[in-house]
């Protein structure tokens, strides 16, 4: 029989073991799971693990990649933290996003890149007021925000559909559900080195994460704001004791989290895509939670996590390219990473002891 | 040879273990009950007690050690098997459904075959042999929890116990009830049922036992002739130490005022499960202790929410300190203005479990640091700013600590209530209000926890404490009322209320102006 027993404290030597631990399982499964279904199990893994790393300029696309996972992570992070469970940053990034680049198609000629900066505020009120939609309900209300948010994705993907397929269809796009493209002020411009020219697709909206990890780490650990969240998540009745307002802390992270979501889908349209179309996201919003756990709701290990989750994916796109591997096949690795490094975390909580069955 | 003749044993335990991880909460702990006797386990909570008797009804099984029953060795794998050995067993938290009947419970515990015709019958006779008065087609959500307790007792009764197990049955009762089962434990001991008691209330224990055993920390260290012993040795036993009295000295001249008051205050339950609380009238003067007694769910959570502010009045005249109406304002202004409330729960309520010390004395600090004219450091108001306050506290409480700055759930019991106590004491209040304070404390920490009370008191405070502890009510109390169903009794003076007339006001059965009347 295996009994767990709880650590009276996180155990500093399991924090360092238990993830290397969970590559080394990660790995050795996968390359279980690659030689049964009949693939070259080192090369998988090396397409998979490794080829994001190969060359620079697929390295930079790892952070364009992990760009608005870590920006929806670190919004995650807030209402997770106060127990709040904002399942629908999805529906709050492709509203963001419709939001700032309606107002973006409304100026056809802008050029100043000033510009952008008013679709990120812009992009940040959309996904807050789709936010607000199950923070008001939840607290005049007491409906469950799990459900709200999460059912409100699926309003706003069908939302944005309508629209680039109806009012903001371009005439000149052939019948194809597309908006005419962003204005020059409305596009985040690739980031030119020089004497080698651009990296892969790393563009202006990087510097939006090296500014949000430190602010957000400030934030939760050095601001009153931070520790009433912190307090919230912890322990509710604590935090009636201490004469902090419940619903005010729940209303803030959900705004602050769906107003990221929003800025996430800015950057990301304005730096790759350039102009609306019917799918904006592909599961960043949810991707993103995954991502806000891994990092142990925390920012700097957010911005790892998003790294990590960026480079699977993107190495899973390898696979694909070069050895016809499946997206499910990759996906189901994937889904092993995750599930050890998470299970990794109960070493660090509980002694395991076996012992034989009485 | 022998002259005196041994009594003969039932339950023989030897070398009993049990560990839970690394914590062992059993060691090598020897007990025999003697047929027809009370026996009582003592000890402080964590001291193992309910371990043991969990293992004696088959709930725990021990690591090592044998359980003999009429000296042949039995192995008790599950209540079950318990009860098939003779033994049963009344939990402190009873386990009855509240939808269904007395009888219907009984039936589903019964391990034989029945008519509930003949089960009727038969919950007659034993209420009738026992006094164990009780209607069987009663639903129990609408017993009393006296009541409750006699359902459980009639339910171990139908299966002939040799051995009735009862854990900590009087910390729900009032004072009558209390009496009135002591009675049926002893007519049942003398018709040669052995009970297993435990507790922790000394007073009881002398009263009721014949013999007492005391364990500390998960051993067995004395085994006592309960009659030929006093509570003060047993309280110094249990404890390892000398055990202080308090000291009561009161000043004179300190000018009695009044400090709070609640007027005609109403307040509707929020939940379903809550109490109302109704028409509540109460005065506290400065250099007082009012004690609040009541048997638990009656109103004090309520009360003690409305006393904080962390439910809003109906009315912002409900409440006046000294003479300013209060009702309106939240539990950070009364901090400032000096209302300081200690809430009955220790862990998530007055603290935060897994935040550290200084993050915990943050949580009701915080609003002090912010200064006019520094920006930046208003911003970044973080519980960094209360470690030399926590530090102090730490040190002027001789709260243990096992490293600087440790967690909150790394402190036991006692050193967490006296590092709350201590961080609202700081704040020097002119209010203080204590919700069971010495609540599954052990007894050192208790006695300079009501020490504390005493010198605030003294000192020219207002005291409230609200408790359950009937003893410390009147050991501390300069007057006293009782909380019952969300509404509070005539405040009197200690000396002209007993504790039969506060045990008939916990029950509801007397109106403080009946008693007013009769004096």
């Amino acid at each position: 029989m295996i009994t767990f027993t709880p650590r009276d404290k996180v155990s500093k030597n399991w924090t360092i073991i238990a993830p290397i631990l969970s590559i080394f399982l990660t790995i050795f499964f996968g390359l279980l799971i690659f030689t049964f279904l009949g693939y070259n199990p080192l090369e998988t893994l090396y397409q998979v693990f490794l080829s994001p790393f190969s060359r620079i300029d697929r390295i930079s696309d790892i952070f364009v990649k992990a760009c608005p996972l870590v920006i929806v992570g670190t919004g995650l992070m807030l209402c997770f933290r106060a127990n709040v469970w904002n399942i629908g940053a999805e529906g709050q990034f492709i509203m963001g996003t419709l939001l700032a680049g309606s107002f973006a198609l409304l100026f056809p000629s802008v050029e100043t890149k000033f510009f952008i900066f008013i679709m990120i505020v812009i992009g940040f009120i959309g996904g807050a007021l789709w936010a607000f939609i199950p923070a008001i309900l939840k607290t005049k209300l007491n409906v469950n925000e799990i459900l709200v948010s999460l059912m409100l994705v699926y309003v706003a993907m069908l939302f944005i559909d309508f629209i680039v397929r109806g009012p903001l269809r371009d005439p000149m796009s052939f019948g194809f559900p597309l908006s005419k493209p962003y204005p020059d002020g409305a596009i985040i411009n690739k980031i030119p080195f020089p004497g080698i020219g651009y990296l892969g697709q790393l563009h202006y909206g990087i510097l939006l994460i090296l500014l949000l990890i430190p602010i957000s780490w400030l934030f939760v650990n050095k601001t009153l704001s931070g520790f009433k969240i912190n307090v919230l998540g912890s322990a509710p009745k604590a935090a009636k004791f201490a004469g902090f307002k419940q619903n005010t802390i729940t209303i803030t992270v959900l705004l602050l989290s769906g107003g990221l979501a929003g800025v996430a889908g800015v950057i990301e349209v304005s730096a790759n895509i350039g102009q609306l179309q019917p799918e904006v996201s592909f599961g960043y919003g949810f991707t993103a939670i995954i991502v806000a756990f891994l990092g142990r709701l925390n920012p700097i290990g957010i911005l790892f996590a998003g790294i990590i989750i960026a480079t699977v994916k993107l190495g899973a796109d390898n696979a694909q390219m070069s050895m016809g591997i499946p997206k499910v096949v990759t996906g189901l690795f994937e889904g092993i990473l995750l599930f050890f490094l998470l299970t990794g975390e109960t070493l660090q909580k509980y002694k395991i002891k076996w012992s034989k069955v009485t | 040879m022998a002259i005196k003749k041994e009594p003969e044993i039932l339950l023989k335990a030897s070398k009993i273990n049990k560990s839970f991880g690394n914590f062992s909460a059993n060691k090598d702990i020897d007990i025999s009950i003697a047929k027809g006797e009370i026996h009582a386990l003592l000890g402080e909570n964590g001291a193992g007690k309910s371990t043991l008797v969990k293992i004696f009804y088959g709930v725990l099984k021990p690591d090592t050690g044998t359980i003999e029953i009429n000296n042949s060795e039995v192995s008790i794998s599950s209540p079950n098997s318990a009860r098939k050995n003779g033994i049963g067993m009344v939990f402190q938290h009873f386990s009855l459904f509240p939808a269904l009947t007395v009888a219907e419970n009984i039936l589903i515990a019964l391990d034989k075959k029945i008519k509930f015709k003949d089960l009727i019958l038969e919950i007659f006779k034993l209420s009738e042999e026992w006094e164990l008065f009780v209607d069987p087609l009663k639903r129990v959500s609408e017993l009393s929890v006296g009541e409750q307790q006699r359902v459980e007792i009639i339910r171990c009764l139908m299966q002939n116990p040799k051995l009735l197990i009862m854990d900590e049955p009087t910390s729900v009762l009032t004072p009558q009830e209390i009496s009135n089962l002591f009675k049926i434990l002893k007519r049942l001991a003398s018709s040669g049922c052995s009970i297993l008691y435990i507790s922790h209330k000394l007073e009881e224990i002398v009263e009721l036992a014949d013999q007492v055993t005391i364990l500390k920390s998960g051993k067995s260290i004395a085994t006592i002739d309960a009659k030929k012993t006093n509570t003060k040795f047993l309280a110094e036993t249990m404890v390892g130490k000398e055990i202080t009295d308090l000291k009561k000295t009161k000043l004179m001249n300190v000018t009695k005022n009044t400090a709070l008051e609640l007027k005609g205050l109403n307040k509707a339950k929020e939940t379903d499960f809550g109490v109302s609380l109704k028409n509540i009238n109460l005065k506290v003067n400065y250099g007082e202790i009012l004690g609040v007694a009541g048997i638990a769910g009656n109103g004090q959570v309520e009360l003690m929410e409305i006393l904080s502010g962390e439910t809003q009045c109906e009315k912002e005249n409900h409440i006046l300190l000294e003479t300013q109406p209060i009702g309106f304002k939240n539990i950070t202004e009364r901090r400032r203005l000096g209302i300081e409330t200690i809430p009955e729960e220790r862990t998530l309520h007055a603290t935060v479990p897994n935040f550290t010390i200084a993050e915990n004395t943050f949580l009701t600090y915080f609003f002090k640091y912010p200064k006019a004219d520094n920006i930046i450091s208003n911003l970044l108001n973080n519980p960094q700013n209360s470690k030399i306050e926590s530090e102090n506290i730490i040190k002027d409480n001789d709260v243990r600590c096992p490293e600087a700055n440790p967690l909150a759930n790394q402190l036991s019991g006692g050193n967490l209530q006296k590092f709350i106590l201590g961080r609202s004491l700081a704040n020097d209040p002119k209010v203080a209000i204590f919700s069971q304070p010495t609540w599954g404390v052990d007894i050192g920490a208790a006695t300079s926890i009501r020490q504390k009370l005493l010198n605030l008191s003294n000192s020219g405070k207002a005291v409230i404490l609200i408790s359950q502890d009937l003893e410390e009510i009147f050991e501390l109390s300069d007057k006293i009322c009782v909380i019952n169903d969300g509404a509070l009794s005539k405040i009197l003076p200690v000396a002209q209320i007993t504790a039969e007339d506060v045990g008939l006001l916990m029950g509801g059965k007397l109106k403080t102006s009946d008693k007013l009347e009769t004096t």
